[in-house]
């Protein structure tokens, strides 16, 4: 097993107010690492981290394969779903860092690239479309290629269920276990009655992070880790079930 | 017809003519950027900053515009460097930068001995007195905005559109954040002598509104950007000289009544 990112004692945060404090993690290849924990537990600081878009205040943070080999599907409120740009653009830019003078370069294996990715989505048929026109399932389906263009080793999603109304896509799920034959996932989710199933490990992050090395997780589990979550059950997809603890719930909106 | 030729025999309306071209090209596409990145109030900051060096270059005797230019990039540096560095709110540090231009602005012509000749072609415009040294600066700005847009499409297009992505693809995002903040400025400056420090927002806005209307691809909202502001500009500029009325204005108000048109008539078929 490769090691693919290791970190040590970080503290992150914005402004100087720290969210994410003294954390440790390893990611290795193959790894499907489920992050859950309240909102503003600092699930987001930890993948910005991890993506150098905020700078560790302190600690290491260490990424044994390049930067541009981490495929990246942010949440959906972070797209400016009217900027003039094309489904096929949108998926192009995955490979951004050949953009630089493509303008008269003729790009011909980056864009079968693009358009493979789509046919293996189904969806080349909106190739053409504004993202403004797309439904939230396939618009989600389009970030994902976009993460996917440039083979990452490292794939890191961050809510991806807010893409769909009805808060989960059983598919999606289905296809990240199939890319994790590939490559790493990290996802991130404050679902974890649904990702239980699907990943392998977990992480909870409230302020800490503690690391999980099964995909069963039990109340007492959670609550010792001090992540008060609500536990969610679905209709007819797979889960795992856990049991609902009332008496944490609260502390979801206090933290 | 003939009417037109003969218009065309007089040198200052080949003048006004071409400025009207070339502040369609550069607007446009700088505009089809603001607009679609969402800087419509930076844009407005660093174009009512630029007042500042105008009124200093009345001050200290140095053609306004150069003032106006120092001023407008000084300021589109500083509303970045006031929010991303001194932690002040966005909007905030925009406040800041445009009331003070204005404010430094009004000193200066106050200032000034004597009679302040043209204030009101830099406030409102005159596309009409547009000297050919004004020109030949519009056509450079215009030619290294078509380069700079045609070499670095994609590049600007993927940083527009998802900052935070392009960082993590290890694109020189900063470096393109200022050198487009650079040609926003230069682009406001050399249209001031157009239609004027009020209205200059409605070329770098109005125009894309109606493209909008038609596509929703970058690429495509330049090209027809470039068209609707040339086409209203020409349109307004011919108003303006047969009924007599302030050209700015005309130009601008032609600009909405071509949206409008757009608009309905996208609406209805």
């Amino acid at each position: 097993m490769k090691k693919l990112l290791e970190i040590k004692d970080l503290s992150a945060g914005y402004d100087g107010n720290i969210v994410l404090d003294n954390v440790s993690m390893e990611v290795f290849s193959g790894d499907f690492i489920g992050v859950i924990g309240p909102n503003g537990g600092g699930k987001t600081t930890l993948i910005k981290a991890i993506l150098g878009l905020i700078k560790p205040i302190s600690g290491e943070l260490n990424l044994h394969i390049s930067k541009t080999n981490i495929g990246y599907l942010p949440q959906v409120n972070q797209i400016d779903k009217r900027f003039p740009i094309s489904v096929i653009d949108v998926v192009r830019s995955g490979k951004a860092d050949s953009a630089l003078f493509s303008s008269f370069r003729k790009n011909t294996s980056e864009k079968e690239k693009a358009e493979s990715l789509l046919a293996e989505m189904g969806i080349s048929s909106i190739r053409n479309k504004a993202i403004g026109e797309l439904s939230g399932g396939q618009m989600q389906r389009v970030f994902l290629c976009r993460a996917l263009m440039n083979n990452p080793e490292l794939l890191v999603l961050d809510e991806p269920s807010t893409y769909v109304d009805n808060n989960f896509e059983g598919e999606l799920y289905l296809k990240l276990k199939e890319l994790n034959e590939q490559m790493a996932i990290i996802l991130i989710s404050h679902d974890v009655g649904t990702i239980s199933f699907f990943v392998k490990t977990i992480a909870c992050v409230n302020r800490n992070l503690h690391y999980h090395p099964s995909n069963i997780i039990t109340e007492e589990q959670l609550t010792s880790y001090n992540c008060p979550l609500q536990i969610i059950t679905h209709g007819n997809i797979p889960h795992t079930v856990l049991k609902l603890h009332d008496e944490h719930e609260h502390h979801e909106h206090t933290h | 017809m003939n009417i037109l030729i003969e218009l065309f025999s007089y040198d200052f309306f080949v003048n006004a003519f071409l400025a009207s071209l070339l502040a369609a090209i550069s607007c446009g596409i700088i505009g089809t950027y603001i607009v679609s990145r969402r800087i419509v109030f930076i844009s407005g900051g660093i174009t009512h900053a630029s007042f500042g060096g105008i009124g200093m270059g009345y001050y200290l005797g140095i053609n306004p515009l150069v003032g106006a230019g120092i001023f407008s990039i000084l300021s589109g540096m500083g509303i970045q460097l006031f929010s991303s560095k001194g932690k002040v709110r966005e909007d905030s540090s925009i406040a800041i930068w445009w009331s003070l231009g204005m404010a430094i602005g009004i000193i200066f012509v106050y200032l000034t001995p004597g009679y302040a000749p043209n204030l009101m072609s830099y406030l409102f415009g005159s596309i009409l007195t547009v000297s050919s040294g004004e020109l030949w600066l519009m056509l450079a700005l215009a030619v290294v905005i078509i380069l700079f847009f045609t070499f670095f499409y994609r590049t600007i297009l993927y940083i527009s559109f998802d900052e935070d992505f392009a960082k993590t693809s290890d694109l020189p995002v900063n470096l393109f954040n200022y050198l487009l903040m650079i040609l926003i400025s230069l682009t406001i400056v050399l249209n001031i002598r157009v239609v004027g420090i009020i209205l200059i927002l409605s070329l770098l806005t109005i125009p894309q509104a109606t493209a909008n209307v038609l596509t929703r691809e970058f690429g495509r909202m330049m090209v027809y950007s470039v068209g609707f502001a040339f086409l209203a500009s020409f349109i307004g500029l011919l108003i303006s000289y047969f009924a007599d009325i302030p050209s700015g204005a005309t130009i601008i108000f032609t600009q909405v009544i071509l949206f409008g048109l757009v608009k309905l008539i996208k609406t209805l078929f």
